[in-house]
């Protein structure tokens, strides 16, 4: 077997940083260490023209202009200053918030800051196919409604939601749209113009730049948008985020942009033909289920579950030449499993039999073909093992059964 | 997290998975956990009508790697032990041999109360008094 241990399938939590960007990187460690806000020398003229020409890089890739990049610390904290920043800022036009329950923690948690702040939340319940329903969401919308903040792609399952109408219903509403497009950016097209996004958020190390940046874009005409700073400090983007620019970060989110811009298109096809053929294989075993949407999904994800053998069990059959994660509960600390898969109304045993999947720039045929065989193998060895798998070829109904819950 | 060697050896090696014949006066199955709490253990014993002993355990278990590691560990210790001995298997004794860190003795309590739900079911099955067993904290 050629194929290179361990493989890594777990690109929606990190993706490994593109050699072209971290060559780009390097110089702004050391001999061009200067800081951005230094406008009194040559240090910091050089670091303000690489931040400058990095905004421009990444502006491109969503089609803005680079006056509307606000950078960050990452996608968390995008999500955190649209969230409250418009919230603080638009508090004299209302105090209502609408989102969905599979939006990421990040987004859900600034929400629930914003709630006892003061501020009134809906949380739109998803369909099974884990997509928002555009009439809940417009009949949410009230006077008081200020915001709407629901994702581009979901870091799970992938789903992709139906940018353009809601943001066409935002519009008609006067209401501002924000998306978390953190693992859309760089993978699909995404344009504000087109898509009508008043904010977003998105980061560089989905997108095979550095870790520790990200970026708020912030629309300027058409409305004219404003955020409430949440950090206090030097002024530094416009007023809306102080603090010394991560420069080398930057400048690597910037080259990380443009080989997206240039690569996207190619990339999405390999991998969504990679991806498909990951689930067919996969999808030869008995009662294994897609997870989400199938159609409106980015070309890089699967979730898909085993049903009656549990996601960590199934996991360390292999994680250590496959990297993956589950919506098992074992495998976080929580103890319960993942929220998404529950808002698609799935069962807990079959959110506890779920695998992700997220394929990146540097998955290979044969790693794909080694997964399919490996999971298939622990798949069939652990429902030899399996009780309930035993029951379910009896044909005795598991849900009829009184478990003793503890 | 980091499995012990110990467990990751019942998972890969487990002893004694099967079923025994459930119809039989002399076999106790336990069945407990719960499909949406991520483990179900399924342990069942069958006992030597003349010497007493317990001859044969066997289990199947749906779970994480220490759900199947507890629950094989515990059918080798119930062979060759009667009854009554049985039911002194503790819990921590299984998250002592295994090295099972605090998150995973949830996994080790399952096993007891499997053996010790086999053992009742045995009990009933031969006009034994149920015992009342303890409920320990998952």
């Amino acid at each position: 077997m050629s194929v290179k241990l361990p493989i890594y399938l777990d690109n929606n939590a990190t993706t490994p940083c593109d050699p072209r960007v971290v060559e780009e990187m390097i110089p702004y460690f050391t001999e061009k260490f200067g800081n951005a806000a230094s406008r009194s020398h040559a240090f910091g003229w050089v670091a303000e023209e690489a931040v400058d020409y990095a905004r421009e890089q990444v502006a491109k890739l969503i089609n803005a202009s680079s006056k509307e990049i606000i950078f960050t610390s990452g996608a968390t904290e995008a999500d955190n200053l649209a969230l409250k920043g418009v919230f603080e800022m638009y508090s004299s036009k209302g105090n209502h918030i609408i989102t969905c329950t599979t939006e990421h923690k990040a987004v859900l948690d600034a929400c629930k800051h914003i709630e006892k702040l003061g501020g009134e939340v809906t949380y739109l319940q998803v369909q099974p196919d884990g997509l928002v329903d555009l009439n809940e969401l417009e009949k949410a919308i009230t006077d008081k409604t200020i915001l709407i903040s629901i994702m581009y792609g979901n870091n799970e399952i992938g789903v992709v939601q139906p940018i353009r109408e809601i943001s066409a219903i935002a519009k008609k509403h006067g209401v501002l749209f924000f998306t978390d497009a953190t693992q859309a950016v760089g993978k699909i097209p995404v344009d504000v113009e087109a898509d009508g996004i008043d904010l977003m958020a998105f980061s560089a190390h989905k997108m095979y730049g550095p870790k520790g940046v990200g970026a708020l874009y912030v629309r300027r005409k058409n409305p004219r948008v404003k955020v409430t700073a949440q950090m206090d400090g030097g002024g530094h983007e416009r007023g809306m985020r102080s603090g010394t620019m991560n420069v080398p970060g930057i400048v690597g989110f910037g080259k990380a942009c443009e080989i997206c811009m240039n690569e996207m298109e190619a990339e999405a096809t390999r991998l969504s033909v990679m991806r498909d053929r990951l689930e067919q294989g996969l999808l030869e075993l008995e009662e294994a289920y897609v997870n989400g949407n199938i159609e409106h999904r980015l070309p890089h994800v699967a979730n898909i579950s085993f049903k009656y053998v549990e996601g960590e069990g199934l996991m360390m059959g292999f994680n250590k030449n496959i990297a993956l994660s589950s919506g098992s509960a074992c495998t976080s600390a929580s103890l319960e499993p993942s929220y998404v898969l529950k808002a698609l109304g799935l069962g807990d045993d079959l959110a506890h039999s779920s695998l992700r999947f997220g394929l990146g720039r540097f998955t290979t045929d044969e790693q794909i073909d080694y997964t399919i065989d490996a999971i298939k193998e622990t798949v069939l060895k652990l429902r030899e093992m399996s009780p309930l798998w035993e029951m379910y070829k009896e044909g005795i109904d598991l849900d009829a059964i009184e478990w003793a819950h503890h | 997290m980091a499995y012990s060697e110990k467990v990751i050896d019942h998972y890969q090696n487990p002893k004694n998975v099967g079923t025994l014949d459930k119809a039989k006066t002399n076999v106790g199955t336990g069945l407990v956990g719960a499909p949406e709490c991520g483990d179900v253990m399924r342990l069942q014993i069958e006992v030597d009508e003349t010497t007493g002993l317990i001859k044969d355990a066997k289990f199947k278990t749906f779970g994480c790697g220490s759900a199947i590691a507890s629950s094989s560990l515990a059918t080798e210790w119930l062979k060759g032990k009667t009854v009554d001995q049985a039911l002194t298997i503790d819990n921590m004794d299984i998250v002592e041999e295994l090295n099972l860190p605090p998150v995973k003795i949830h996994c080790s309590v399952l096993a007891e109360d499997a053996i010790k739900a086999a053992i009742n079911d045995y009990r009933v099955k031969n006009g034994m008094e149920e015992l009342v067993l303890d409920e320990k904290k998952h």
